[in-house]
């Protein structure tokens, strides 16, 4: 059985949308992506998504039946979580064909839940007491461990936010398309020392959603699920292994590429959950693209921006094109627009791409191989 | 006023101890490995032959970052660091740096460390200074 992805759209519009729910984020994103796949609610049998308001709520909403439901909620690596469960549910005769949605109102925070974790929690016992004021204060703090080891320098880890603007800048949905220089990110105010603010991604609305099927029952030229991996790490990042690597990274990653049966050389687009500025950094080295410490000269020297060998977060990405609070859903789409052709900044002759999605601060991880024909 | 951690029953003995002054930290018999946060079986071996001992309180610095955008509570010490530390006993902590001011020139990675512990409502925190006192 193929499994395939034959829908995939996000809401409208993304960025500021004060005027719009988290149910209506879901809601909007759902009915376009059931429109992008020549689909109707009746020919849903299956939904997955996470969080506030959750898949009960959604179904209801939409007047979906469903025969299966995930509400899997592993911060935001939890769509590429959902694909790879829907594909295992499909393939397993648990339904036919699956609806996963993502909607939030992360700057807007209309009809969001609620932040923050008791006193008597792991974090709240273990790492709040001491200062923390979420992922700009925590998630970043593998970075100087990470430089130590590496000897990646700080207008490396600047390059990153750099060579993600030049993809933004061709992309009109991007929030921030201006180009910039390393000059202009260590110049930005500082948030966490080491990372300025154009180190830190964006805090914006916005939905999508997936339509994942088998290939008989897709009625539009289908993205092909090669492989997938899921993994965790640690609930709180202080309790990583090793601040210089994701396990979580590393685990998905074998597991997509082994069951994809492909190699480095197959892949021809990259989308790494850039929450901040040094996780595509370890995503490259971790998934095995370059050696332990060559990412940043390989980003600084261009391989990743627009005409390089590996192009990378195409759309601009968390730090420039749009976050959520869970970018995974984005990292997808762009994917499947890359495989289309319909991508605003497209890269020519794109065959294989491939999406690493982060949950919480390394907490967990989920990792797709996507082709737009089978090998 | 700064965040205060509650106690849940697998971690009180933890906090017990930095009451009393003492930073206890959990170590499996079999394995002869300390482990960290409080729980009450072994992160290696699955096992439950789990005992609490004493840390010695000596740790290096492992990383960190500087925030500038200060949690309620700690508006009088931004920017400050957000540290984790390695203990001698291989475990590491999240904590903060007192006694040095903290600024990227004076937290150097790997730098010796001893925990002290400060008051925050019913409950006492490991916190870390220089090993050779405040300066
Ligand atoms: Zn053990």
């Amino acid at each position: 059985m193929t499994i395939v992805i034959a829908g995939a759209a996000e809401t409208d519009e993304v960025g500021r949308l004060p005027g719009h729910s988290t149910v209506q984020l879901h809601l909007e994103a759902a009915r376009n992506a059931l429109a992008d796949a020549n689909m109707t609610i009746h020919d849903i049998d299956g939904i997955a998504t996470v969080g506030t308001p959750g898949p009960i709520q959604i179904a209801h909403a939409l007047g979906i039946t469903p025969a299966w439901l995930d509400g899997t909620g592993v911060g935001g690596s939890s769509f590429l979580f959902h694909v790879r469960h829907a594909a295992a549910a499909v393939k397993a005769g648990l339904c036919r064909t699956v609806l996963i949605t993502h909607g939030e109102s992360g700057r807007s925070r209309v009809g969001a839940g609620r932040f923050g974790l008791g006193a008597d929690s792991l974090l709240g016992q273990f790492e709040l007491p001491y200062g923390v004021v979420g992922p700009p204060t925590s998630f970043t703090i593998t970075a100087l461990r990470y430089m130590k080891e590496t000897g990646l320098t700080h207008e490396q880890l600047a390059e990153v936010a750099v060579a993600q603007r030049r993809w933004a800048q061709h992309n009109p949905r991007a929030m921030y398309r201006d180009l910039i220089t390393v000059e202009d990110v260590l110049s930005s105010r500082m948030v966490a020392y080491p990372f300025h603010l154009l180190e830190c991604c964006l805090v914006t609305d916005g939905g999508g959603a997936l339509i994942v099927t088998t290939e008989e029952r897709a009625r539009r030229s289908p993205v092909y699920l090669l492989g997938s991996g899921e993994a965790a790490e640690s609930p709180i990042i202080s309790q990583m292994e090793d601040f210089t690597t994701s396990k979580g990274f590393r685990l998905s990653g074998e597991a997509a590429f082994g069951e994809a049966k492909i190699t480095h050389e197959d892949v021809d687009h990259l989308m790494v959950y850039d929450a901040f500025a040094h996780v595509p950094i370890y995503g490259l080295e971790d998934l095995g693209f370059v050696g332990r410490g060559e990412a940043g000269a390989f980003i600084a020297e261009g391989h990743t921006s627009p005409g390089g060998r590996l192009p990378l977060n195409t759309n601009g990405g968390g730090l420039s094109y749009t976050h959520t609070g869970m970018y995974g859903m984005f990292a997808i789409q762009e994917s499947v627009r890359q495989l289309r052709g319909e991508a605003a900044a497209q890269v020519p002759d794109v065959e294989v791409s491939v999406v690493l999605g982060n949950g919480g601060m390394f907490a967990s991880a989920a990792t797709l191989v996507l082709a737009n024909h089978l090998p | 006023m700064k965040p205060a951690p509650k106690p849940t029953p697998e971690t009180q003995p933890f906090w017990d101890g930095t009451a009393a002054g003492e930073l206890r930290i959990q170590r499996c018999e079999p394995c002869a490995r300390h482990y960290f946060y409080p729980r009450p079986s072994c992160p290696r071996c699955g096992g439950d032959q789990v005992g609490w001992v004493r840390a010695s309180g000596r740790a290096t610095l492992y990383s960190y970052v500087i925030n500038h955008r200060p949690a309620p509570g700690f508006e009088d010490e931004a920017p400050y660091a957000i540290a984790v530390v390695e203990l001698e006993e291989g475990v590491r902590m999240m904590t903060n740096i007192v006694g040095v001011p903290n600024t990227p020139e004076h937290l150097k990675l790997d730098m010796e460390l001893r925990v002290v512990f400060e008051r925050r409502g019913d409950v006492s925190v490991p916190l870390f200074e220089p090993a050779g006192g405040a300066r």
